[in-house]
C-alpha cells in the first residue's frame, strides 16, 4: 500500500508535464489538420464530379470519387494551353531573376561600393509597393511593343516582383561560401571567372535553385497581372478567373486543385530551405 | 580586391538596376500621371470619378477592415506555431513542411478551397446539418449575408497567409541565442514574462518585416474575394480589375492603383517608425 501511495505521489509532476505534452501535441495536430483538411476536401470535390457537387449531406469520406473528372477538366478547351503559358511564365521569371538578380546578390556579399545602400533601398523599396498593380499602365507600352497578351510580357512583370527576393536571397547565399576558398582558387591560378564557376558557383548552387523555385512559384500563383496583361494567351491562373462566373463548381474544385499540386510538390522540394531564406530576406 | 577594378560591382548590379528602372520606377510614373492626368492636362477629374463611384467607400471599408482582422490573427497564429514547435525535437521538419504549404498556393486557389467547404451543399453545411445546428443548406457566399461572406474571405485569407508570417518569425526565433531564455529560466522568469520580455522584443525585426510584408499583400487582396464572394464583397483591387477590364477605363483604375499604393507606403512607414529595429539589441 505504502508503494502506490509513493507512486501515485511521484506521477503527480510527471502527469502534470505528460499532459502539458499532450497539450502541444493537440496544438500541433490541430493546426496540421487547418491546413491539410481542406486541401483534401477540395480535392474530393474536384474527384466526384458533376453529382459529387450535389451530393448532401456529404460525409467528407471518399466515395463516388474517381479521376474522370479532373481528367475532363484536363481536356477543356484551353486549360492544357494555359497550363502551359503558366509554366512559360515561369520559366522566363526564373530565368531573368536568376539571370540579374544573382549578379547583384554577389556584387552586394562581396564588394564594398559607393551606393550599395541606395541599391539596397530600391530593392527593399520594391516591397513597399504592390507590385502586381503596375501591370495597369504597362497594358498601354506593351500593346505598343507588341508585348501585350504574350507569355514574355507576363514574365516581365512577374520577374519585377521576383527579381528583388532573388538579389536579397543570393546575397545571403553568396555570403555563406568562404572567401577564402575563393581567393585560394585565385593562388592557385584561376582567373575571377574562373574562379566564380569552379569554386563558389557549385557551393552556391543548391540555394540558388531553392531561390529559383521560389521564383517559379511566385509567378504561377500571380493572378492581378496575368489577368490584366492577357486576352487569349492566358496563364492558368488568369484563366481561371475569366472563367469562373461561368463554370460549374466541379470545374473550378479542379482548377483549385491544379493550382495546388505543382506548389505543394515545390515548397517540398525546398523545404529545408525555407527557414534559411526567409531569415536572410527579411533581415 | 576591389581596388584594382573598381567598376565590377557596378557593372554586376547594372542589369538589375536597369530592369528595375524600365519595369518598376517607369510604370510608377505612369500609374502616377495616368491618375492625375486627363487628356495630357494635369486633373483631379478621375480621381473625383473614383470617390463619386457607387462602389469605392464599399471597397475601402471591406479592404481595412479585412486588413485589421486578418493581419493580427495571423501574427498570433504565427507566433502559436512558432512557440509550439520550438519545443519539439523529432517530427520538427514534418510539422513545418505541412504548414508551410499554403506558402505555395495562390489567393484564388484559397479562395476556391474555401469555396468547395462553404458553398451551399458544401462540408460546412453537411457538419451543422448533421449536427442539427440547421434543418436545410444556409447559404454563406451571397449578397445578403456580407458578415458571414467577410468572416468567410477572412477564415480563407488567414488560412493561405499565415504560412509566410510563420516562416519569418520561425526564421526569426531560431536566431535568438539559447542562453538568453537559460539565464531569464534562471533568474525566474515564468514562461509567459519569458515570451513577452525576452522572445517578443529580440524577435522584433522579423516581426517587423512579416508585418510590413503581410499588410502589403493584405491591401492587394483580389482573387480570393473574387472566387467566393464573386462581385458581391468590393475591395481596392477588385475595383481597379474593373474598371480596367470591364470598363476599359484605365485612368480611374489608375487612380485606385495610387491609392493602394499611398496606404502600402503609410502602412510600411508607421511600422518602420513603430517598430524600430535597434541594431544594438538584435542578437
Amino acid at each position: 500500500m505504502s508503494k502506490e501511495t509513493m507512486s501515485t505521489i511521484k506521477a503527480s509532476p510527471a502527469s502534470f508535464a505528460s499532459s502539458r505534452r499532450w497539450l502541444l501535441w493537440s496544438g500541433i495536430a490541430a493546426l496540421c489538420a487547418w491546413v491539410l483538411v481542406p486541401i483534401y476536401l477540395v480535392a474530393l470535390g474536384a474527384l466526384g464530379g458533376r453529382q459529387g457537387v450535389y451530393i448532401w449531406p456529404k460525409t467528407g469520406l471518399p466515395t463516388g470519387i474517381s479521376l474522370e473528372p479532373f481528367i475532363l477538366f484536363l481536356t477543356t478547351e484551353g486549360v492544357v494551353q494555359s497550363f502551359l503559358n503558366s509554366l512559360g511564365a515561369a520559366g522566363i521569371t526564373v530565368a531573368l531573376s536568376i539571370l540579374l538578380g544573382a549578379p547583384a546578390g554577389y556584387a552586394l556579399a562581396r564588394y564594398d561600393f559607393r551606393g550599395k545602400d541606395s541599391y539596397r533601398l530600391l530593392v527593399l523599396l520594391t516591397r513597399a509597393f504592390p507590385l502586381a498593380i503596375l501591370a495597369l499602365p504597362l497594358t498601354v507600352s506593351f500593346i505598343r511593343l507588341g508585348l501585350y497578351d504574350t507569355i514574355i510580357g507576363v514574365g516581365l512583370i512577374h520577374t519585377v516582383l521576383a527579381l528583388p527576393f532573388a538579389a536579397l536571397v543570393t546575397q545571403g547565399i553568396f555570403l555563406g561560401v568562404p572567401k577564402e576558398l575563393e581567393e585560394a582558387a585565385w593562388v592557385f591560378g584561376c582567373t575571377r571567372v574562373q574562379a566564380f564557376f569552379k569554386v563558389v558557383a557549385p557551393l552556391a548552387l543548391p540555394g540558388i535553385v531553392a531561390t529559383a523555385v521560389f521564383a517559379f512559384v511566385i509567378s504561377w500563383n500571380e493572378v492581378f497581372a496575368a489577368s490584366v496583361l492577357t486576352v487569349r494567351n492566358r496563364t492558368l491562373t488568369a484563366y481561371l478567373l475569366t472563367v469562373l462566373s461561368e463554370s460549374p463548381m466541379h470545374y473550378r474544385f479542379a482548377g483549385g486543385l491544379m493550382l495546388i499540386l505543382p506548389s505543394v510538390v515545390f515548397i517540398f522540394a525546398v523545404r529545408r530551405y525555407l527557414f534559411a531564406i526567409w531569415g536572410i530576406s527579411s533581415k | 580586391m576591389t581596388q584594382n577594378r573598381p567598376w565590377i560591382p557596378y557593372l554586376l548590379i547594372l542589369p538589375s538596376v536597369a530592369f528595375l528602372a524600365l519595369l518598376f520606377v517607369v510604370p510608377l510614373v505612369q500609374t502616377i500621371w495616368l491618375a492625375l492626368s486627363d487628356n495630357g492636362a494635369p486633373s483631379l477629374a478621375n480621381a473625383e470619378r473614383m470617390v463619386t463611384d457607387i462602389n469605392f467607400t464599399r471597397s475601402v471599408r471591406n479592404t481595412f477592415l479585412l486588413t485589421i482582422v486578418v493581419v493580427p490573427v495571423q501574427i498570433a497564429i504565427a507566433l502559436a506555431m512558432g512557440t509550439m514547435v520550438s519545443k519539439v525535437g523529432r517530427g520538427r521538419e514534418t510539422i513545418l513542411w505541412i504548414w508551410t504549404i499554403p506558402l505555395g498556393i495562390s489567393d484564388l486557389a484559397a479562395g476556391l478551397v474555401w469555396l468547395s467547404i462553404l458553398q451551399n451543399t458544401g462540408y460546412f453545411n453537411s457538419l451543422l446539418f448533421s449536427l442539427g445546428v440547421i434543418g436545410r443548406q444556409a447559404s454563406w457566399l451571397s449578397y445578403q449575408t456580407p458578415i458571414a461572406l467577410f468572416i468567410a474571405i477572412a477564415v480563407a485569407e488567414i488560412w493561405r497567409g499565415t504560412a509566410i508570417v510563420m516562416v519569418i518569425i520561425v526564421a526569426g526565433l531560431n536566431q535568438v541565442p539559447k542562453e538568453f531564455k537559460e539565464a531569464a529560466e534562471i533568474f525566474g522568469a515564468g514562461p509567459w514574462t519569458r515570451f513577452w520580455r525576452i522572445t517578443l522584443p529580440l524577435i522584433r525585426p522579423a516581426l517587423q518585416s512579416a508585418l510590413i510584408l503581410r499588410t502589403v499583400l493584405a491591401f492587394e487582396v483580389f482573387a480570393v474575394v473574387y472566387a467566393l464572394g464573386g462581385r458581391n464583397f468590393p475591395v481596392l483591387v477588385g475595383e481597379a480589375y474593373n474598371w480596367q477590364n470591364q470598363n476599359q477605363n484605365y485612368s480611374v483604375a489608375a487612380v485606385y492603383a495610387v491609392l493602394i499604393m499611398i496606404i502600402s507606403l503609410a502602412a510600411t512607414l508607421i511600422y518602420l517608425k513603430a517598430l524600430k529595429v535597434d541594431p544594438e539589441r538584435l542578437p
